[in-house]
């Protein structure tokens, strides 16, 4: 059964959650909405319409140390064991599936760190009112109520959250919630099927994704990709928004008896990304690496693992600082003579 | 497969295992330096539980310095040890050449394929190599020698830019003096007292014309040289899934997880490295 939750209880809620978890949150940086672990209920915002990074800055930071190390005359490993309990809350839908893009990733035969966090976190979800300007998570499988890759999911339905609760350990932690939740009436669940409608319906564009496996594989030697290169500065920062961008580097920072290695988020739209050490490059070009990012998206990862990775979430649009549209460019291939 | 070298699943899989360096030697000497590291492996159960195919590839930290991608040059009958030969060129392989016996590395890993070495049972096997491409070739010779009656014929050709240039020097020199396997060694240019073949590996290949008949060639060098070999073994009469060869790609991860290593939707690190030529036909993607 479906419970409500007073928007005057969810500082309650948090201050509760924060005494067992870790809690991650939207928080209003000077203008910027960005995740980040809380102290006080009082940081939280949940009027937004999407963080500037991805949810996946929670699980795979942007820097992060894998293990630390001794070396000189008795070399030793130390890699952090233990994880603790997480709760993201804030997550918008096309963020939450991102994530189930990138567990194929991470969480296959190599059980990444990753891996550990995720089974430890509780994904609160907040589904879209207002989907943004260059939303498109309807044409990916996806969708501005898609609460199905959550712990429980929250609407805002006026004074109050409609809260579904999605699997056991969801259900777990609104259980521990006690009387701050309360069962919803007919009228509630009436009144976030009228917001769903209306929020599918205010999402304006569309990606053909029709065949697009296929269409790709027909045009890699097109030169249309060199025309949509010659715009692309190789900036990354797409990839940098991206939630399902994934790649990393790996070095090693050191002092005299010691250090750490340490991993950082890496772009494919970089030269050095793939440089060999012979100096040797297979993507020298910018239309390699633009190539590249394209069909990793939408031909490659859908060949290994059936699924698309992009979740619709426009923030690769936001960012570019040379309008390079996704959307368009994936609509154009639809034209392109093989 | 075997991989019980492999870290568990639990834990991190980034984190190496601490070997240290038993034995280091000089394989080329010069401004091209090749060294061969014998590498064996402080945890007692990792090394007495040591397995991995020919062709596979183990990921070497030089803790404070970074890490590197390298195909194991020993055969996993030799146990207890794995051994590495590594050209000097980058950082890390810079500072690994300046390392001594005694010190510590990280080694993580296999990764990889392998050569279908069970696949192979009472085949011909010929190995095609050039320059620091023979590592996983000595590799499947080895493995290749210590189960000599489960294969036919061995025939090894193997060339470099300089007889300086030729790795296993020795090795080859021996086992040319043995009736079990044939050595076809060539140089690039001219050299006063070298009576071996001189040219590019792929004109050595036509002159030793190995038959298709019943026959694997495997080929590792580099791509240029690999691109002839192909076409010539292609000229000799073997068919596309008796070529096979290994791809290299810069690596981070060994794992298809940091990304870089792809040629399209295939990851070099855990799918490959080694392919069949009709395999590598067929691939989309730069390379």
């Amino acid at each position: 059964m479906n419970m409500i939750l007073p928007k005057s209880k969810v500082h309650e809620l948090v201050e509760n959650a924060l005494k067992d978890y870790e809690v991650v949150a939207p928080t209003d940086n000077e203008g910027l909405i960005v995740f980040k672990q809380i102290t006080n209920p009082s940081e939280v915002t949940l009027d937004f319409l999407n963080t500037v990074l991805p949810v996946k800055a929670v699980l795979l930071q942007q820097t992060e140390t894998l293990f630390t190390f001794s070396h000189g005359k008795s070399v030793t490993i130390n890699a952090p064991e233990t994880v603790g309990e997480i709760i993201i809350l804030g997550v918008r839908p096309c963020d939450a599936q991102s994530l189930v893009i990138l567990d194929h990733v991470f969480a296959d035969e190599y059980k990444d760190p990753y891996v550990k966090k995720r089974e430890n976190t509780i994904l609160i979800g907040l589904n879209c009112l207002t989907p943004g300007v260059n939303c498109f998570c309807t044409s990916v499988e996806g969708g501005p109520f898609s609460g199905e890759y959550t712990d429980i999911q929250l609407t805002d339905i006026g004074e109050n959250y409609l809260v579904e609760v999605e699997t056991d350990k969801g259900k777990a932690f609104i259980e521990s919630m006690g009387d701050l939740v309360t069962p919803a009436s007919e009228e509630d669940e009436k009144k976030k099927r009228e917001l769903e409608n209306k929020a599918k319906s205010a999402i304006q564009r569309v990606m053909n994704t029709d065949e697009i496996v296929d269409r790709l594989e027909k045009i890699f030697e097109s030169s249309f990709w060199r025309g949509i290169a010659l715009k692309c500065l190789g900036c990354a920062a797409c990839t940098y928004v991206c939630p399902t961008c994934h790649c990393f580097d790996m070095q090693d920072e050191t002092t005299f008896t010691g250090g750490a290695r340490i991993r950082v988020w890496d772009s494919c739209m970089y030269p050095e990304y793939t440089r060999h050490a012979s100096g040797y490059n297979p993507r020298p070009e910018r239309m390699n690496r633009v190539r590249n990012r394209v069909y990793h998206k939408y031909n490659y990862f859908p060949k290994n693992c059936d699924v698309i990775a992009c979740v619709g979430c426009g923030r690769c649009i936001e960012v570019c600082p040379v309008n390079i549209d996704i959307i368009d460019v994936i609509n154009k291939t639809s034209e392109v003579n093989p | 497969m075997s991989m019980s070298m492999t870290v568990p699943l639990t834990m991190n899989p980034y984190v190496p295992w601490l070997a240290s360096i038993d034995d280091i030697r000089d394989e080329v000497i010069g401004e091209r330096a090749i060294k061969t590291f014998r590498l064996s492996f402080q945890d007692e159960t990792v090394r007495n539980t040591l397995n991995y195919v020919p062709g596979q590839c183990v990921m070497v930290s030089v803790l404070g310095e970074g890490e590197c991608m390298f195909a194991i040059s020993s055969s996993p009958t030799e146990k207890v040890y794995l051994e590495v030969s590594v050209m000097k060129l980058g950082k890390v392989t810079s500072i690994l050449h300046e390392c001594e016996v005694g010190d510590v590395l990280g080694v993580r890993g296999p990764y990889g394929n392998g050569f279908d070495v069970n696949g192979w049972k009472g085949k011909n096997i010929i190995t095609v190599g050039g320059g620091i491409g023979q590592p996983p070739l000595r590799s499947l010779i080895r493995y290749v020698l210590a189960n000599r009656g489960d294969y036919g014929k061995l025939d090894i050709i193997y060339g470099a830019r300089t007889s300086n240039d030729l790795s296993f020097k020795q090795e080859l020199f021996d086992l040319e003096k043995r009736d079990d396997a044939d050595v076809h060694l060539s140089i690039d240019v001219e050299e006063e007292g070298w009576t071996q073949f001189v040219g590019f590996v792929p004109d050595n290949l036509l002159e030793v014309a190995p038959s298709p008949d019943n026959a694997i060639a495997i080929t590792c060098g580099p791509p240029i040289m690999i691109h002839f070999v192909i076409q010539n073994l292609l000229k000799l009469g073997f068919a596309e899934n008796q070529i096979f060869t290994t791809l290299e790609m810069r690596m981070k991860c060994g794992i298809g997880k940091c990304g870089r290593c792809n040629i399209g939707n295939v990851y070099v690190c855990k799918d490959g490295p080694v392919f069949s030529y009709a395999q590598i036909k067929n691939m989309k993607g730069e390379r």
